[in-house]
């Protein structure tokens, strides 16, 4: 009964948000101010980057004196589960990120479901992807929160509850580097704890202290709207009862405009909670709505 | 012994010829198909930039004439071809524009249309891009 006015309150709720939001994309111009591709994708945990791996670039297309929101959608297709992560970033002056994601694991077998929320923040400190000698470097967080920790405490976490990580990431587009055609790459340093993402929880029996793990992409940019890549993602291996493996991913992008991407990969991200070689698909759009 | 001098000799071989090629590869001028085929980049480019409201608000007391071939000579000169460029330097030129990262980036937007009207391969306009990189910072945020 107290549910119910407070569901109905909804879509004036929303209607205030879209209002504030138009007003706000009149403020600040819209951001487009980027090149095409360059604003990159959105990871799996909700921050601006490649697929499973964030990236020193801000989320939108937002230049330096522009804003930018995007909403992202991902899923991963595995033999044993499926992971659906949703949610939105916005860009502020090609400086400051701040992101929101959702993450539901759902358990092929069991019909189980571990769901947490991703808070991320992310800073550019120095350079421009294109423009400066140097790679763009960042730095960010990911503040992780399980929705409900008994499956983690059942395999062992210390940690049933939050975790947050903290990463530098250093991404650089050289152009007509690879027979005339552009190249990026991107290098990632990760302190965690987080077992799976977080979905396992944080830290084990193993190890139950911050451990600094290594990330990578790279890619060729085919043409102005086709990219193809790799990318590389170290993991802890905290707990005593299931192995973690390395995860390991290769994409193909579809960037039609400044409005829309759409990513496909294949998958090989090793054992999960006590399932052998979980390989699959993953497939990911991100829309920038201004 | 003898095996493995041969395939020294071979790698050697390789590695020169390698050499070779990097030595004789062409320059970008000579991919663009030369002063012809920049001409006819320069003059798409103006079109691009007087069918943009945005940035010909940039250009529109500019001297188109000059601006076709101080620019021409200088694509030339800096892609590598039999050019002098006479010009002002880029900060000379862009003094006063104020103009922003993202107009710049939407003027980087026009030159790849350009390059595209003028059948440029999307490879080469990346060499070409590359070579202009660096002079970004002599052009934006000029008051």
């Amino acid at each position: 009964m107290i549910t119910k006015p407070r569901i109905l309150l909804w879509p004036g709720v929303l209607k205030v948000i879209i209002m504030l939001c138009l007003w706000a994309a009149n403020l600040v111009i819209a951001g487009q101010g980027k090149l095409l591709e360059t604003a990159g994708l959105t990871q799996i945990e909700g921050s601006g980057g490649g697929g499973i791996v964030p990236w020193a670039t801000i989320s939108g297309y937002d230049s330096r004196d522009e804003t930018s929101l995007s909403a992202f959608n991902s899923l991963v297709f595995l033999d044993d589960y499926r992971l659906h992560s949703f949610g939105a970033s916005v860009g502020l002056f090609d400086r400051l990120e701040v992101s929101f994601a959702r993450q539901n694991l759902n358990l092929s077998a069991s019909g189980d479901q571990i769901q947490q929320n991703i808070y991320g923040a992310k800073i550019r400190l120095y350079g421009d992807l294109i423009y400066t000698l140097l790679p763009q470097i960042s730095i960010g967080m990911q503040h992780k929160r399980l929705e409900d920790g008994a499956i983690a405490s059942s395999v062992g976490a210390k940690n049933n509850n939050s975790g947050t990580d903290f990463y530098i990431a250093a991404t650089k587009v050289h152009l007509g580097a690879v027979g005339g055609y552009n190249l990026v790459w991107n290098l990632v340093g990760r302190a965690t704890k987080a077992n799976q993402l977080g979905l396992l929880g944080f830290g084990g029996g193993k190890n139950n202290d911050y451990q600094m793990v290594f990330e990578s992409s790279v890619g060729v940019l085919l043409s102005r709207h086709f990219a193809v890549g790799y990318e590389f993602r170290q993991k802890p291996n905290n707990l005593v009862g299931v192995k973690e493996d390395d995860w390991h991913d290769f994409f193909i992008t579809y960037i039609p405009n400044k409005r829309f991407n759409i990513t496909l990969a294949w998958t090989q991200l090793g054992d999960i909670a006590g399932a052998k070689n979980q390989n699959g698909f993953y497939l990911s759009a991100t829309g920038y709505l201004w | 012994m003898v095996t493995i001098l041969k395939k020294f000799f071979l790698l050697i071989t390789l590695l020169l010829s390698a050499c070779m090629h990097v030595f004789h590869s062409e320059s970008v001028y000579e991919s663009l198909g030369g002063r012809h085929k920049i001409a006819e980049i320069v003059d798409k480019f103006i079109v691009e930039i007087e069918s943009d409201p945005v940035i010909f608000e940039y250009f529109k007391d500019s001297d188109v004439e000059r601006f076709r071939s101080k620019l021409t000579e200088h694509i030339c000169f800096h892609t590598g071809g039999p050019c002098e460029y006479t010009g002002d330097t880029m900060e000379r030129v862009h003094d006063g524009m104020n103009m922003t990262e993202a107009d710049f980036n939407r003027g980087v937007d026009l030159l790849i249309n350009a390059m595209y009207s003028a059948n440029i391969p999307h490879r080469i306009q990346n060499k070409v891009l590359a070579i202009f990189v660096p002079m970004r910072q002599q052009m934006i945020y000029r008051p």
